[in-house]
């Protein structure tokens, strides 16, 4: 009796012990086949941020055998109400998935849900510094990756395409939430403009007028955000010439090409997706895009392999080409530039891949606190929680 | 008489023989499979346990607000307001939370007596927002749909406006919603891979059974119904009508705002801007669908809660939206409602002839 009490209790506490040891590391290896699910925000041909993602995921379908996608899309409660996103991400294990992509910063909560409560799934989290050592919202989750191509850089690039094609000087941020990262993309593309107008134009930083209007999320909700045409109208209507999209859709480069079709010459620079400048033939002047593909190729492979580990990436572009769809993270589609603003551009991607880093003090935040002292560089944690915007910009850094 | 009985399973069958007809109409000129189509739905709705569980959640508030509406109905209005009875029972719920969270996180107050205490407020926001349509209606003399859909408006609008200002997550201004609320202040579920709260649907349970008995079986209830059927004559007999009124804008803004605050503490877990999420407006049609009765009420929401979340299945698998189970729901209620009418005219022919 006493024989099977011990035997009974040391098969549990191997149970427990088995189970607390699974809980803690990652997945086993998902091994030849691999079904990724994946959650967008929007509508898979959003032509933006969401649209992105699915080629990315498409992408990996392509490059890795043995994978399938299955997806579903406008997961949000505007478009779905009554669900939540973990339960979403759920109907796709329902379809075998065994990783799950949660692709924007909107799902950051229901994705650590989710991943605490399957954590025989792997999760990516787009966008997202859950998993990242150093950063503020760190948590333990050995089945999540976060992953995030550095923009940034890309913003800088739209910033001088901007800068050198205004001609009243104003350029207009069409801004979607405010938070860490809206407030460092919209940063960025302040720096880059700034930095050409005053090195490549040699104008006065003081004349270059850099306005954000946020609209309150990813994109329109009729009822809820503002409305982003509205908000492009307003700009174009306002003497601001060029509008950097910062939002998931397109409306920026849509109205910037029923203006143009009026005599106005006004232009507009989209966001996310590489083909979004098709939007507006002649008045895009370029667009700052994600290729998640390679990232996510990595990722999915590690999964299969069963070499995942739980880290934060923050890819860079591939400074021989940004434009490579098989390496880097992020990269410029130049659109309509006149030939000298073509030429900066180059010369500025040029600059940066040497080495040029506009996230270097002197640096003030907007309400004139010290950001950064003269010559020192911004670490990635400064950059990544930026808590204000630029000194010199307009608009809401935090709500109030 | 006794033809008019039976012949209304006959009218009404034929009413979801045409709906269900109507709707693979709709999918065969969308070149959509329409027996994968369903299969699909169900399997979304019973296919696991886990999606089964999914349909009890959404079928919680669903019922909540069908319970309400069917108090409101019983005294012959039309409480369109309901979703800002949800919206405000939402606020009011995470309102309390919101007060409670540091208390409940130092130990100064027990968890489960700050739910319990989020929840009641939550039904007393809701309450006093239906009171609000039912004040406007007696002493303002507004038709309670129009004052109803108006305060549905300022609802979502001091929803938002809260959303994106006061309660606001630290430097943070988005439309995602409130912070999410510490565990230890969620509605406690089956484990932690579920959202499946027990208790909300035996609150559920308990409001339609209520509901029920309050009609069925009060002299409340038989009063309530007096004044649906004729107000004046209700009056001229001697009851209160507008305290009645108000008493059923009551009852159906209590229910209405639980229904909120369990969406709070039990499924989003924060405020968010579509915090209703339409099961105010689905609650309408459950309530017409059953012709306003609450002995059914319960199983035909359940219908309804699982096509909900049975749709879920066909963008994944037949890229199709699942905006087909509104279709469904939608040409259901028409079509029974169709039905009754005609079975009334073909009564009346019949009774003529004899």
């Amino acid at each position: 009796m006493r024989k099977i009490t011990k035997l009974i209790l040391a098969l549990l506490l191997v149970a427990v012990l088995g189970t607390t040891a699974f809980a803690q590391s990652a997945p086993p290896a998902a091994g030849a086949n691999l079904t990724i699910g994946l959650v967008m925000v929007g509508p898979y041909n959003d032509h933006g941020w969401s649209q992105a993602n699915y080629d990315g995921a498409q992408y990996v379908v392509a490059k890795v055998p043995g994978t399938k996608l299955v997806y579903i899309d406008k997961a949000n409660s505007a478009d779905r109400p009554g669900t939540t996103v973990s339960q979403l991400g759920e109907s796709l294990v329902a379809q075998g998935a065994k990783l799950v992509i949660f692709s924007s910063d909107d799902m950051s909560d229901e994705a650590v849900k989710f991943a605490q409560a399957h954590k025989d799934v792997f999760v990516i989290m787009t966008s997202g510094d859950q998993t990242w050592k150093d950063g503020k919202a760190y948590k333990d989750l050995p089945n999540m990756i976060c992953i995030m191509g550095r923009m940034e850089y890309m913003k800088m690039v739209a910033g001088v395409a901007a800068a050198m094609t205004t001609q009243t000087g104003k350029i207009g941020f069409l801004g979607p939430l405010i938070n860490d990262e809206t407030r460092r993309l919209a940063s960025s593309a302040y720096l880059g403009a700034k930095y050409a107008w005053v090195n490549y134009l040699k104008k006065d930083p003081a004349k270059l007028s850099f306005k954000v209007t946020w609209i309150g999320f990813w994109f329109n909700i009729p009822g809820v955000t503002s409305d982003p045409t509205q908000v492009a109208d307003d700009f174009f209507n306002s003497g601001y010439d060029v509008v950097i999209s910062g939002i998931d859709t397109t409306e920026a480069v849509t109205e910037a090409a029923k203006y143009a079709a009026q005599g106005k010459k006004v232009f507009a620079i989209p966001y996310d997706y590489a083909k979004a400048i098709d939007e507006g033939k002649g008045v895009s002047l370029g667009v700052p895009y994600f290729n998640w593909g390679p990232a996510y190729v990595t990722t999915v492979k590690a999964a299969m392999a069963g070499t995942w580990k739980s880290h934060w990436e923050w890819n860079a572009p591939d400074w021989k080409n940004i434009n490579n769809p098989d390496t880097g993270a992020v990269g410029f589609n130049k659109g309509t530039l006149t030939k000298d603003a073509s030429a900066s551009v180059d010369k500025f991607i040029a600059e940066l891949a040497k080495g040029l880093n506009l996230w270097k003090g002197p640096l003030a935040l907007q309400d004139g606190s010290a950001y950064l002292k003269a010559g020192e560089a911004a670490t990635d944690k400064q950059v990544w929680y930026l808590p204000q915007l630029l000194q010199g910009m307009e608009g809401q850094s935090v709500s109030k | 008489m006794s033809d008019s009985r039976a012949l209304k399973p006959l009218f009404q069958g034929a009413a979801v023989v045409l709906a269900l007809g109507l709707t693979t109409l709709v999918l065969l000129a969308t070149k959509a499979p329409p027996l994968a189509a369903y299969v699909n739905i169900a399997r979304g709705a019973v296919g696991t346990v886990s999606v089964a569980l999914d349909v009890l959640v959404a079928w919680v508030p669903l019922l909540l607000v069908t319970s309400g509406l069917l108090v409101t109905f019983t005294v012959g209005l039309w409480n369109i307001g309901i979703e800002g009875q949800i919206t405000f029972g939402a606020i009011f719920a995470t309102w309390a939370l919101r007060s409670f969270q540091g208390g409940a996180a130092s130990g100064a107050i027990d968890p489960a007596l700050a739910i319990a205490l989020s929840v009641l407020a939550g039904m007393a926001g809701g309450a006093l927002w239906a009171m609000l349509v039912g004040a406007l209606k007696t002493f303002g003399g507004v038709n309670e749909i129009f004052g109803g859909l108006g305060l549905n408006y300022v609802a979502t609008a001091l929803n938002l406006w809260l959303i994106f200002g006061p309660w606001k997550r630290p430097g943070v201004a988005s439309m995602s919603g409130t912070v999410p609320f510490d565990k230890a202040l969620w509605l406690p579920t089956i484990n932690e891979q579920s959202r499946f709260a027990p208790i909300a649907v035996v609150l559920a349970l308990v409001a339609i059974a209520v509901v029920f008995a309050l009609i069925q079986g009060t002299y409340f209830g038989l009063r309530l119904k007096a004044v649906g059927k004729n107000p004046k004559a209700a009056y001229l007999l001697g009851i209160p009508t507008w305290q009645y009124t108000m008493a059923s804008f009551a009852i159906c803004g209590i229910l209405a705002g639980l229904a909120g605050a369990v969406q709070v503490t039990s499924v989003y877990h924060r405020l968010i801007p579509s915090i209703s999420s339409g099961y105010g407006y689905m609650g309408l049609m459950v309530s017409m669908l059953v012709n306003f009765s609450a002995a059914v009420a319960a199983p035909v929401a359940l219908f309804f809660a699982a096509l909900n979340v049975g749709s879920i299945q066909l963008p994944i698998t037949l890229k199709l939206d699942s905006s087909l189970a509104g279709v469904l729901q939608g040409t259901l209620v028409l079509f029974v409602i169709l039905a009754e009418g005609a079975r009334m005219r073909f009564m009346k022919k019949g009774g003529r002839k004899a």
